[in-house]
């Protein structure tokens, strides 16, 4: 077995003050797609803003190790330039930004300035955007300015294209997409993926993995793994809900003695 | 108080923080003792050699100067000594067309400022003014075989005298303001431009002031007269060395667009820390003319400027796009004023200020409709960003709209970099202060965008030294 690409051990994390998090375990390896799913505040979001550094999330206890490096100090700027990307649910705009100049910024960082030639950078960003369906004149527009929701989730993936990240996350990617979105934009996630990327998919529901085939399934509720298993967990999942998870590992069920 | 060594460096920090905090050593033909009497404004008109008339309204201005009180509302100018300024300070004895006639150390502080570069590259027009005189300009030769006019103040008094008795003081009366009763008194170089009857210049005139000397008073006159369908575009920029002891540039710009005509007037201002900038701009635009300030405040210590325009007749438009950036220590009072006088007039502002390290922004703006100006539309809207705590952003609009069959706008945002922004941009690999800069850039890209090219990029990046080291 190759050496794992993302391990998260025993990871606490707070959101002001409040534990989210607590105890979640999880190993990625190269070339393998991992989904997690679980219901609404069960913490997945919370896991994709702390794998990618958001400073509003404590990593309370715990590590999370990205090849081979803790990765707790590093911001996440840094993260991002070693190859984690996140796919935002909840994409922000940046008003008076063009979508063309962001990315030129981002691709400097992550690759280095004197690997981008301006030229090249264009061709490569016009050629991206077709495959994803995104007309040419989206990269002159402010970054997810009045973008509809499928055109956002379509723009993260872009960026993901143009950023080649190892490990790339993606956060209720579906949310909001209508059946046509959904399969562009599962298309456009499949081509990046290669035998060296790992991929963490989170989400609600089970329909993005009919386009998105994941190795692995596992399944959050409040804040910490309590199954996992093969790509049938997730068609079990869609048929049960999450109801009798809930009652037994929920936040309201019966404390888990430590160690049990 | 700070002993002269820490102010030393003190000052020696902020010049290496501020690129054009340089000085030259003085070589003047003339520089003025301190403080302003009427033998000093008689010496300056006899050394201009001016008409009795010109001397006749410098002496009365200064009168309406003297008894005029500070203005008490608006930015403090309490540190503001009149006895402890120069008034004129002339570095040579004339105002050269060939670049190489121009003083060997003045040259070399346009050469640093890119001027004449500037001028090969992307410019219809040059003038250069440093301290009280306008030492060099230049015209495109087709434009002046058209019968465009652009000359240094002194060169137009001197040579097209009745255009100038014509217009002078007609926009901005001496009495408007202290500042404009001072400029009046004493104003030195500056441009006057006028473009004849349907000329239309197609790329910029550009004028840049420059103050060298210590303690000095700047105070430039400008007129420009677009006569009916033509169109002009002026830019304006300027600088300052870094001392401990204050300058004062107060300047009056009046424009004067009739009938169809179109005048674009940008300003870059960045001034150094120790400059108080204290400007009467205004317009007047006749039937269907339209008039552009496009005003960008980056430096000084304190910016009183409300750049004006009279919408004196139907169809008349004006628009004011500003944006302030208060820093450690500024305080950017600013805003516009649109006086509908006519119906069937429109005018738009948008106002976008930034402060951060204690720094004070403000709007300030007058929307007027006279009762006879009706079905005219204004539509005003102020932006502010306020980049940390200790900062602060300030909106001061006022209505006086005495007509009823008007449709008038007003919207004003304050907001604060938000996390989430800066987490999305540092997600995709750009550090904090990249992100934090990159969302400034595009909150002014508004104004930005309608600068020419080389000048949006040589705000974005003087807006990108600004913000260094913004984030602790």
């Amino acid at each position: 077995m190759s050496d794992p690409l993302l391990k998260i051990e025993n990871l606490h994390v707070a959101v002001e003050g409040k534990q989210i998090l607590r105890g979640l375990n999880l190993v990625v390896r190269p070339g393998e797609i991992h989904a997690i799913m679980g219901p609404n505040g069960s913490g997945k979001s919370t896991l994709s803003n702390a794998l990618m550094g958001h400073p509003n999330y404590q990593v309370t206890d715990g590590a999370v190790t990205y090849k081979g490096q803790e990765i707790q100090e590093w911001p996440a700027d840094e993260r991002a330039r070693q190859g984690i990307f996140l796919a935002f649910q909840y994409p922000t705009a940046i008003p008076g930004v063009s979508l063309g100049n962001f990315l030129l910024a981002a691709v400097r960082n992550v690759r280095g300035a004197a690997n981008v030639k301006p030229l090249e950078f264009r061709k490569e960003l016009m050629a991206c955007m077709k495959d994803l369906g995104i007309r040419q004149d989206f990269a002159g527009r402010y970054v997810n300015e009045g973008f509809s929701g499928g055109e956002k989730k379509r723009v993260e993936i872009l960026q993901m294209a143009m950023l080649k990240p190892s490990l790339a996350i993606l956060d209720e990617t579906d949310s909001g997409l209508d059946i046509d979105a959904l399969r562009i934009v599962a298309e456009g996630v499949n081509r990046q993926v290669t035998p060296e990327m790992g991929v963490l998919v989170i989400t609600h529901y089970q329909r993005l993995l009919d386009y998105i085939k994941p190795h692995f399934v596992h399944v959050l509720v409040a804040g910490r793994i309590v199954q996992s298993g093969g790509p049938e967990l997730a068609l079990e999942l869609e048929a049960r809900g999450y109801d009798e998870l809930l009652r037994t590992h929920g936040a309201d069920a019966a404390p888990v003695v430590a160690g049990a | 108080m700070a002993d002269a060594s820490t102010e030393a460096a003190i000052v020696q920090q902020i010049r290496s923080d501020y690129q054009y905090g340089f000085s030259d050593a003085e070589d003047y033909v003339f520089k003025s003792g301190k403080g302003l009497t009427r033998e000093l404004i008689m010496e300056i008109s006899r050394i201009k050699q001016e008409p009795e008339w010109m001397l006749e309204i410098r002496l009365k201005a200064f009168e309406v100067f003297k008894s005029k009180p500070m203005p008490t509302w608006g930015a403090d100018l309490s540190g503001i000594d009149f006895d402890d300024i120069h008034y004129y300070v002339r570095p040579s004895e004339k105002a050269e067309t060939d670049w190489d006639d121009v003083p060997e150390y003045i040259k070399n502080t346009f050469d640093r400022l890119g001027i004449p570069e500037a001028e090969r590259k992307f410019l219809a027009g040059v003038s250069a003014q440093y301290e009280s005189e306008v030492v060099y300009h230049s015209i495109r030769e087709d434009l002046e075989k058209l019968g465009v006019i652009f000359l240094d103040m002194d060169g137009a008094l001197r040579q097209f005298p009745e255009i100038v008795r014509q217009y002078f003081g007609t926009v901005i009366p001496m009495a408007d303001n202290k500042f404009a009763a001072l400029n009046t008194a004493v104003w030195s170089g500056g441009s006057f431009i006028y473009v004849p009857e349907g000329v239309k210049v197609d790329i910029p005139l550009q004028a840049y002031f420059r103050i060298n000397a210590q303690s000095m008073g700047q105070f430039e006159r400008t007129l420009i007269i677009t006569a009916p369908g033509s169109f002009v575009h002026y830019i304006e920029g300027c600088t300052a060395p870094v001392y401990s002891k204050d300058s004062l540039h107060a300047a009056v710009v009046e424009l004067i667009a009739l009938e169809g005509s179109k005048i674009r007037y940008t300003t870059i201002q960045n001034w150094s820390n120790n400059v108080y900038n204290l400007v009467t701009k205004r317009a007047k635009a006749f039937r269907n003319a339209a008039v552009e300030w496009i005003d960008g405040n980056l430096g000084s210590k304190i910016t009183m400027k409300y750049p004006a325009i009279f919408l004196m007749e139907e169809g008349a438009r004006g628009e004011v796009l500003s944006i302030a950036f208060a820093g450690k220590g500024q305080h950017q009072d600013a805003g516009a004023k649109m006086v509908h006088l006519a119906p069937h007039t429109s005018s738009t502002v948008l106002s976008k200020s930034i402060s951060k390290d204690g720094g004070r922004a403000s709007y300030r703006g007058l929307v007027k409709v006279l009762p006879k100006a009706e079905k005219i539309r204004s539509n005003v809207r102020c932006d502010a960003l306020i980049l940390d705590p200790e900062s602060r952003s300030d909106t001061y609009p006022t209505m006086d709209i005495g007509n009823q069959d008007v449709h008038i706008g007003h919207e004003a945002t304050v907001s604060k970099v938000g996390d989430e922004q800066v987490f999305y941009l540092m997600s995709r690999g750009l550090s904090e202060d990249d992100a934090i800069t990159m969302i400034v850039n595009g909150f002014f890209e508004p104004f930005t965008k309608e600068l020419p090219l080389e000048y949006a990029v040589e705000l974005n990046r003087l807006i990108k030294l600004e913000m260094e080291g913004s984030v602790g």
